[in-house]
């Protein structure tokens, strides 16, 4: 049976013109960027500053664009907007508790050192309300900045906090390539997902990453939906209520957190558990992230094309493959960090060969082996990365001798877009990256991210084990924290339309 | 083999002393959602045939959803429940339980209706015991002993593969098996190490067993010419019902959710307590006793160890009718976040949860009883944490130890106990540590 027509409004493609754009770039050719971490000092100002914010949207353009300018809000942002609380209340309940939030911390691992509490914005001492996002190239960046703010600028906000970013040429801190996979969105919707995916595929339900759409369960994730008025007027239609109006239509969430990279201490334990052999060292980095520096994965890619991968030899090298061809863990470590960010898998443990092949392995009289079907299914827990670094670059071999008394802090501004935060970032975040018992390990967290805290009968969180084929897998112990969580909040990315809504509470 | 039972005690609590229970049962724990396991009500650490155990206060706030029915709301007391999973006979741990503990006991049992300074704890107890209609056990015989014993066989091990790590180099499987065999065997018999055998299977449970095993099958067969005449209708009616019956989504309030959270996620694994009313009418009814009938029968006879269908996550759960038949409870003890457990259900046992749930009043629309359902992910991930009750005391007796920990435990003592292994069977061996 053919799912439910889009019948209710006609669906004519996304519209882009709607769409903040980095939904669909990530800007990479505007070297220089900035995050602007606000609060609201007077309303007003903020919704005049607002109403006349030249937000950029994802129409491609000819030539590309040489700035660009993007506004994301916190739930309290919204509330200090005037944004009605009935409004507020149709958000997600994620969104509205907030990163910081003690339970929401607790799972995320921003506990002990990471707790928000010592936070350097985001935390309880230093809420934030909205993001002014500013790209440009570096010459023409302080005058972008200058003009955007203005003088409204100033009587609108006050400046919690300043991001700065670093151009590293795509290389994260810790010295490899970073972005490499991304999840493909379905923009014109021609993905219709059945019940049962036997596949791993890179192309994604616009839904699981634009409000408004369907997800990956086929299905319209909550958001505001507002009665028409005069205010509303200007927002579209919900796709799946037609006789009201959709805050959330081409918005979503954006995540960010402050991950501070402890470059030198990750090189130097390195080094040291390969007893000074460069190349071993090399080779365990690489086992702990998933992939070499250069960014190439340590499976071999497949000749089965993975939909949502591209053409171009250089994606299919880095990304034409799964973990199905590691079933041991030997190549790529079952804790290794793309391992646990994403496991490219199905909804089954392996495709079923029929009807009662499937029927046995519901009833679980499937694969029986140990690590068989351990891992939720992966579609459902897709994230747009569009995070960027800050600090200056410390090449690993320089990452080898004693910080300087100054050393600057360095790491990554994450930032990631989802339609379900609870079911995207959070899960990711809490049952694969923090998870000490992911896919059947024990006693190690995120290789990089993990934050080694002990959790009851577990005391020891900080080992990293290698699997061997067909011999006693390796483990390395003691692995110190590597990242430190300094500042981090939940935001509404919204459509231009919504954002014009935000933009006139209260001045109707 | 020492079969796993439960225990649950449910009594209306005098109204004029909730806030005293309520105190009672905070100071059993050293932090919110964490167990003080010596504390001095109930030490549950000193009971070692224990597995989970818990007490709370049924509080419904969905007793008004009925309405959309049209049925009066009915009021019901409030409910303490006091429920565990444990190693051998019901009987012979409640009579442990109020003889080791009577005061503590007691003093909790006081905030009960009809609980005295002259009443007998064991009788009364006993006279407020709550069966459930179906339990589940994620790998029967498997006793808190075991557990322990494993645990320790595992940290051993681990202990002493890193202390002689350059000695296991370059070693086949098959070696490495037969040294930590050799290994083991020496810390076992100098006592350092115990590995019990299994108890004998007492032969009353045996029997009793079997003939459920048999029985319930022969009864089914005895009533079937009449259950096929009934079907169709059965059906029919059930179909009707699917289609009409009022699912309207109603929002989870944010400060409910967030007083749920505060206790959840301090242990690896976490506890789980629903109650919700039943849709009106004897057909809903005789659906629930008969899906979780069934469902008992299958997870006693049939389900493989440690898979709840797909679910390896879940230690113990159970289903238990409260107050009468129109309410009813599941417990459950399970592995990783809230937000996880219910994808598990959504994504891997969809049909199981929504041929039983949609019985209850509010639950998003099923198609043929295991379609749609909770595939409507948010209306029923909202339906199901509207229903999620605050546990005031959970215990756990392994703390740190996931089912598949437990699975994995289990796994590296079968392989210890076969003098040889075949090169593939010594290779997943080898994986397991």
């Amino acid at each position: 049976m053919a799912r439910p027509a889009m019948n209710e409004v006609d669906y004519a493609g996304p519209d882009y013109s709607d769409v903040q754009g980095l939904l669909r770039f990530g800007y990479g050719r505007l070297i220089k960027a900035s995050y602007a971490l606000l609060r609201v000092k007077n309303a007003a100002a903020a919704r005049a500053w607002l109403r006349t914010a030249p937000v950029s949207n994802a129409m491609m353009m000819d030539p590309p664009p040489s700035t660009a300018l993007q506004v994301a809000f916190t739930a309290p942002g919204l509330r200090a907007l005037g944004l009605p609380e009935p409004v507020i209340a149709g958000f997600s309940l994620a969104f509205r508790a907030g990163m910081a939030q003690e339970s929401h911390a607790r799972q995320l691992g921003d506990v002990e050192s990471n707790a928000p509490e010592y936070w350097q914005w985001g935390g309880p001492a230093s809420e934030v309300h909205l993001v002014v996002m500013f790209f440009a190239h570096p010459d023409t960046f302080d005058a972008f900045v200058q003009g955007i703010t203005g003088d409204t600028w100033g009587a609108a906000f006050s400046e919690v906090h300043w991001l700065k970013t670093e151009n590293l040429d795509g290389i994260e801190p810790f010295g490899f390539a970073d972005g490499i996979s991304q999840p493909q969105l379905d923009w014109e919707q021609q993905r219709h997902p059945s019940h049962s995916e036997f596949d791993y595929s890179n192309v994604v339900a616009l839904g699981e990453f634009l409000l408004g759409y369907r997800n990956e369960y086929g299905l319209f994730t909550d958001r505001p939906l507002l009665d028409p008025d005069a205010a509303s007027a200007d927002l579209l239609p919900a796709l799946d209520a037609p006789e009201k109006k959709d805050l959330g239509r081409n918005g979503t969430y954006l995540v960010m957190r402050q991950l501070e990279q402890d470059v030198r201490t990750f090189w130097q334990f390195v080094h040291q558990q390969a007893d000074g052999n460069a190349a071993d060292a090399q080779k365990l980095a690489a086992a702990m992230v998933g992939r070499t520096r250069a960014g190439d994965p340590l499976v071999p890619v497949q000749q089965q094309l993975i939909p949502g991968t591209g053409t171009a030899p250089e994606r299919i090298r880095q990304n034409q493959f799964t973990f199905d061809q590691d079933p041991a863990g030997a190549r790529c470590p079952f804790g290794a960090h793309v391992r646990r960010a994403n496991p490219r898998n199905a909804d089954f443990p392996e495709r079923p060969a029929n009807l009662l092949k499937k029927l046995l392995t519901m009833l679980g009289f499937g694969p029986q082996g140990f690590r068989d079907d351990l891992m939720s299914s992966v579609r459902f827990h897709r994230i747009l990365r569009r995070g960027r670094e800050y600090g200056c670059e410390l090449k690993p071999e320089d990452a080898l001798a004693p910080a300087p008394p100054d050393d600057p802090k360095r790491g990554l501004h994450f930032i990631c877009l989802n339609a379900n935060i609870s079911r995207q970032f959070e899960f990711v975040q809490n049952a694969w990256m923090a998870s000490t018992k992911f896919s059947g390990l024990t006693g190690e967290n995120d290789p990089l991210l993990g934050n080694r805290q002990a959790i009851p009968g577990c005391p020891v969180t900080s080992d990293f084990t290698v699997q061997r084929d067909g011999a006693l897998r390796h483990r390395v112990t003691g692995l110190p924290q590597f990242v430190t969580v300094r500042g981090g909040a939940y935001f509404f990315l919204p459509s231009l339309r919504a954002l014009r809504y935000i933009a006139g509470a209260d001045d109707v | 083999m020492t079969p796993q039972t439960h225990f649950m005690i449910l009594a209306p609590i005098v109204p004029a002393r909730e806030a005293e229970l309520r105190q009672l049962l905070t100071a059993m724990n050293d932090a919110p959602g964490r167990v003080n396991p010596d504390n001095a009500l109930i030490p549950f650490a000193r009971f070692d045939t224990l597995h989970y155990a818990r007490l709370l206060i049924l509080d419904d706030k969905t007793i008004e959803d009925v309405r959309i029915h049209g049925v009066p709301v009915r009021t019901y007391p409030l409910y303490l429940a006091f429920l565990g999973d444990i190693d051998g006979a019901e009987d012979t741990f409640l009579d442990e339980l109020a003889r080791r503990v009577p005061d503590g006991l007691c003093a909790i049992f006081a905030c009960c209706e009809g609980f005295t300074s002259e009443t007998d704890l064991l009788p009364w107890m006993n006279r407020h015991r709550s069966p459930a209609i179906a339990n589940y056990v994620n790998t029967r015989g498997r006793t808190v002993r075991q557990v322990h014993e494993e645990a320790a066989l595992k940290d051993a091990i681990e202990a002493y593969l890193t202390s002689h790590a350059l000695a296991f180099e370059g070693l086949l499987p098959a070696e490495i098996h037969t040294r930590l065999r050799r290994f083991v065997d020496a810390e076992t018999s100098t006592g350092r190490l115990t590995l019990s055998g299994e108890d004998a299977t007492p032969v009353g449970w045996w029997i009793a067993n079997t003939l459920h095993l048999i029985g319930a099958p022969f009864l089914v067969l005895l009533a079937s010419p009449l259950l096929v005449v009934v079907a169709p209708f059965y059906l029919l009616r059930l179909r009707q019902m699917e289609k009409s019956d009022p699912a309207p989504p109603v929002p989870v309030d944010p400060a409910y959710s967030e007083a749920l959270a505060f206790a959840e996620d301090r242990d690896f694994t976490n506890q789980y307590s629903a109650l919700g009313s039943l849709k009106p009418g004897l057909v809903r009814l005789l659906t629930t006793i008969v899906v979780l009938g069934t469902v008992d029968y299958a997870v006693r006879h049939l389900v493989r160890p440690g898979r709840l269908g797909r679910v390896r996550t879940i230690h113990f759960a159970r289903w238990v009718f409260v107050g009468g038949t129109r309410r009813l409870a599941f417990f459950s003890n399970y592995d990783g976040s809230a937000e996880s457990y219910m994808d598990d259900f959504i994504n891997k046992a969809g049909f199981g949860l929504n041929v039983f749930s949609s019985n209850g009043v509010g639950y998003p629309r099923t198609n043929w009883l295991v379609l749609d359902g909770c595939a409507d992910e948010l209306r029923f991930k909202a339906y199901q944490r509207r229903h999620t009750l605050p546990t005031q005391v959970w215990y756990k007796a392994y703390p740190g130890l996931t089912a598949v920990d437990l699975e994995r435990n289990t796994r590296i003592r079968r392989g210890l106990e076969s003098a040889t292994l075949s090169d593939q069977e010594a290779r997943a061996w080898l994986a397991l540590l």
